[in-house]
């Protein structure tokens, strides 16, 4: 489960929205739009985002937590994302499951999503009801109230949406038998919607200390897109969330256990009866894109050379100068707090098996660093797409919303977010290479065939 | 052309939730109806016809272009860029003139070369230019969506008007797309979303193109020749009937020359609107045995056509009872109140040539028939006593505060444009449109829900090994 773009959500629906919007800018999930941007600090330490967008009398409004399901105590997985449901139970002030209702009854929609290194709440509502979403967000931060009847149905919620995302789905299975054997320690190694088993066993207790340990204003990151005036925007928060008490978890940092030098390459083939379509991906664990952003700069324009649609170097020698493979590719995740990855795939055609596939996956790679890089056309074009997202990202409050409040959960300052198409214009040739050497470490990496099996034998009958 | 790949991608997100946003291609955010369910193409803005704001209407231009088309226009400068939506009616359905899939084909190869540039070079300019398009084959219509910047318009519009009048259709990329597009394909067969559709569309649609698969079966996939997909461009881009909707950075001035460039080369024919399509809705059950530990239901009736005079009050009913999300009933009793699902839904369908009204519900496959019980349960229940003056309220109340969500990007904008044109509608219907929610009293409400909620009609489709459902 990826830390930064399959967040999980409360309701399916608004949730592809929101992928859909953030997928505008995955080339680069830390992103680099520069619209009108202003930002703020409340004296008990929550930060305030504020992107006009004066086009429609629309607002989106954002609570962003730093507190992912890389932070859940060992052995409760899940926790991050089951308490997320559970903030739309009730408060004090409004009980009953309520707030989705309200919100709904003032021509307003509501979501939240869960990644691994932040959780999320927003309401997309006409601007003139800016402060009717944040005093009911401000409500629900310290207040809310919660019972082992709603564990009971939501947590089985849960279980039904885990069922949906992976146990009815082989790829998604697949997906997280590879993140377990890439992190050796690092909990990016347990799904964002935790291990079913885990779930199961979530309770009333381990959602009250999630609760009481993480949500606070201190460690909270308000984001508002719209159509609106900061000044207003800063008064309002003031008063709202202002007189919330911090918690003093703001300041100190997020502790996660670290990886171990990584010393050996991880294989694994995965088996279902429900493959039609095999194929092989390896996915490479690398430094976190915060610690250096002109290499993860550098990264996410190698992706691009090597994978990044049917002209990178990947898919004319997979796909269109031979015909080994149906797709193939490469792919940067740098949005993520504590360490990034760079994934490689070919999905090989009928007939062709999945060792040539990664056979053939290797000469490419091998060429390249044998190579002198990415061609100045190659660069160019690259580049040039990558301004472009930046264009057309600020057709989205939600896009501009997510990248903001997910940069800033992730170790991202303003000016790191607003900056980071320099720094793709700043890659050389000479960067990329280094970046490549640097990241094609098979000690470092986990190699998944998916395969197909035969169905389970009848079982006997009568 | 959105989904014929699974992604391989490492975390990709799961098909159940989101294949076709998934995959980080030109289209972008076409997805919703495919994530409902439906498979049947309709485009998102058939979906979301009703609503926008007033001040978009006051700013929609109805142009006539020099060459004679109409479109309509938003200026929005703010940005540099343009968001085109133009919507040409027929789409798959008119497969039947060729062979099956198509279309669904044809939207695959467009952007594979055109004129004298080749698939990879074709490519290298569209990326040159940062133009994003696709094209969508729907069971109705087929369409065309693209953003391009002010600053590479015109080259952006040669572009397109190639991939559009002259593709090449080479022998690699069809035999790439064609074995992309049979591994699709071969997904299908156990994705259990995919299984359900295909079931009761071949129920409902049995003596009908809509049951049809839209995409066709493999051995048309392997068949089709260069020659089908000239074909079907043909019957894809008629410009009788066509809707165009342009948003962003260009003028009404501009925008006329322009289009008559990028459309004026296509036919222009009267096509005779085919006849409504029989439907069977038999009150089935129909299990499909999969080993998988969710079943997915599908549960589908007799709905209502677009234009029909009850349409409104209608999807208000819809939105009480299953369309609004967190607030529906359906939500209420089979996911708060009982925690049997993450996802039910129900939805109407406005096809062009028939109206379906259908529910969707996921659940583990010892308490799948519990779901099903209660989503049959609240169909009767509405259908006998109709919906409170609160509930009539809230829904009104979200849908007519609501409808400026649908309007707050250059292309959302384009696509409600399109599809208002397209249905027939004139810019004025923007402005009249939560009057017409705004009327739609308790008495109303009651009479759909009479005339539709026939509990006892509907098809309902199980795959899984859901316990305690017997076929009938």
């Amino acid at each position: 489960m990826t830390p930064m773009l399959s967040p999980l959500t409360k309701s399916p629906r608004a949730a592809l929205a929101a992928l859909a919007a953030l997928l505008v800018a995955a080339a680069a999930p830390t992103a680099f739009a520069q619209p009108q941007v202003t930002t703020f600090m409340l004296e008990n330490g929550m930060k305030g985002v504020v992107i006009e967008d004066h086009r429609a009398p629309v607002v989106t409004h954002m609570v962003w937590y730093r507190v992912g399901a890389a932070d859940e105590p060992h052995g409760h997985s899940g926790i991050a994302h089951f308490f997320e449901h559970l903030m739309f139970k009730g408060t004090d002030d409004i009980p009953d499951s309520a707030f989705s209702k309200i919100i709904s009854s003032n021509g307003g929609q509501d979501n939240a999503f869960t990644g691994q290194d932040y959780t999320a709440y927003f309401q997309r509502i006409a601007a003139d009801r800016l402060e009717l979403v944040m005093t009911m967000e401000a409500d629900r931060m310290r207040d809310l109230v919660i019972n082992d009847d709603h564990i009971r149905t939501e947590r089985d919620v849960v279980l039904e949406e885990r069922n949906q995302r992976v146990e009815n789905d082989p790829g998604a299975l697949f997906n997280e038998q590879l993140d377990a054997a890439l992190y050796l320690n690092h909990p990016y190694g347990i799904p964002v919607i935790g291990w079913k088993h885990e779930i199961s066993a979530l309770n009333l207790v381990d959602a009250r200390a999630f609760y009481e340990r993480w949500y606070a204003p201190d460690n909270a990151i308000l984001v508002v897109a719209g159509d609106v005036n900061p000044a207003e925007v800063q008064a309002l928060a003031e008063k709202h969330f202002g007189p919330l008490k911090p918690s003093g978890v703001g300041a100190s940092p997020r502790m996660r256990a670290t990886e171990p030098p990584q010393l050996s390459p991880r294989r694994l083939t995965f088996e279902d009866p429900r493959v039609r379509q095999p194929y092989v991906t390896r996915t490479y664990v690398l430094p976190s894109a915060k610690d250096d952003l002109d290499r993860a700069a550098a990264r996410e324009v190698l992706a691009e050379v090597l994978g990044g649609g049917v002209n990178s170097r990947i898919a004319q020698a997979l796909t269109i100068q031979s015909t080994t493979a149906l797709s193939a590719g490469a792919w940067h995740r740098g949005g993520a707090l504590d360490y990034s990855e760079m994934g490689v795939y070919v999905v090989p055609r009928p007939g062709v098996t999945l060792g040539d596939a990664e056979a053939a996956l290797d000469k490419v790679l091998a060429d390249f660093l044998a190579s002198d890089g990415p061609t100045d056309t190659e660069l160019a074009r690259i580049k040039s797409v990558s301004r472009a997202d930046k264009i057309y990202s600020e057709d989205s409050q939600m896009t501009l919303a997510r990248i903001y409040g997910a940069g800033l959960t992730t170790g991202l300052t303003i000016d790191d977010i607003q900056t980071w198409q320099d720094r793709i214009d700043a890659v050389t040739a000479e960067d990329v290479m280094e970046a490549a050497r640097a990241a094609f470490d098979l000690d470092k990496s986990v190699t998944g065939w998916l395969m197909t099996a035969p169905a389970n034998p009848e079982e006997p009958r009568g | 052309m959105t989904t014929h790949m699974h992604t391989p991608r490492h975390a990709a997100p799961p098909r159940a939730t989101a294949v076709a946003a998934a995959l980080p291609d030109r289209t972008g955010a076409m997805a919703r109806a495919a994530w409902l369910g439906l498979g049947l193409g309709l485009s998102a803005a058939c979906l979301w016809a009703w609503a926008s704001p007033a001040n978009a209407a006051a700013q929609i231009q109805q142009i006539e272009t020099p060459g004679g088309l109409k479109a309509w226009l938003v200026e929005e400068h703010a940005i540099p860029m343009v968001a085109i939506e133009i919507i040409f009616p027929g789409g798959a359905g008119r497969d039947a003139e060729g062979v099956a899939g198509s279309s669904y084909f044809l939207s695959a190869m467009l952007d594979e070369g055109a004129g004298e540039l080749e698939s990879a070079a074709f490519s290298a300019k569209a990326d040159e230019l940062a133009l994003r398009f696709g094209f969508d084959a729907g069971q109705d219509s087929f369409s065309v969506s693209a953003r391009m910047l002010t600053a590479n318009r015109d080259e952006s519009v040669e572009l397109l008007r190639l991939a559009m009048t002259q593709p090449r259709f080479d022998d690699e990329p069809m035999a790439r797309v064609r074995a992309q597009i049979l591994s699709g394909l071969r997904n299908e067969e156990t994705d259990p979303g995919a299984m359900a559709d295909k079931a009761w569309r071949a129920a409902v649609f049995a003596s009908d193109a809509y049951g049809a698969p839209m995409k066709g079966e493999a051995a048309d996939v392997e068949a089709m020749q260069a020659d089908d997909l000239r074909a079907a461009r043909l019957r894809a881009f008629n410009l009788s009937g066509a809707a165009i909707g342009v948003v962003g950075d260009i003028t009404a001035a501009e925008l006329g020359p322009m289009l008559d460039r990028l459309l004026g080369d296509l036919p222009n024919v009267a096509v005779a609107p085919a006849p409504k399509a029989e439907t069977s809705f038999d009150g089935a059950l129909q299990v499909v045995e999969f080993d998988t530990p969710q079943s997915v239901a599908r549960l589908v009736g007799p709905g209502i056509l677009r234009d029909d005079p009850d349409f409104m009050p209608a999807y208000v009913m819809n939105h009480i009872l299953g369309g609004g999300g967190f607030s529906s009933r359906l939500t209420e009793e089979v996911r708060e109140k009982r925690g049997l699902t993450y996802s039910v839904w129900s939805y109407l369908a406005p096809l062009d040539r028939a109206g379906l009204y259908m529910a969707g519900v996921s659940s583990d496959n010892a308490r799948i028939k519990e779901a099903v019980d209660v989503i049959r349960t609240e169909w009767a229940r509405m259908r006998d006593h109709g919906v409170t003056a609160a509930e009539l309220e809230a829904a009104q109340r979200y849908l007519t505060g609501a409808y400026p969500l649908r309007f707050d990007s250059n292309a959302k904008i384009a696509g409600q444009l399109a599809g208002l044109m397209r249905d027939g509608f004139a810019p004025s219907y923007i402005t009249e449109r939560n009057a017409l929610i705004e009327a739609v009293t308790l008495d109303d409400v009651a009479r759909v829900a009479e005339r539709l909620l026939r509990p006892d009609l509907l098809h309902v489709v199980v795959v899984g090994k859901p316990e305690g459902l017997l076929a009938n």
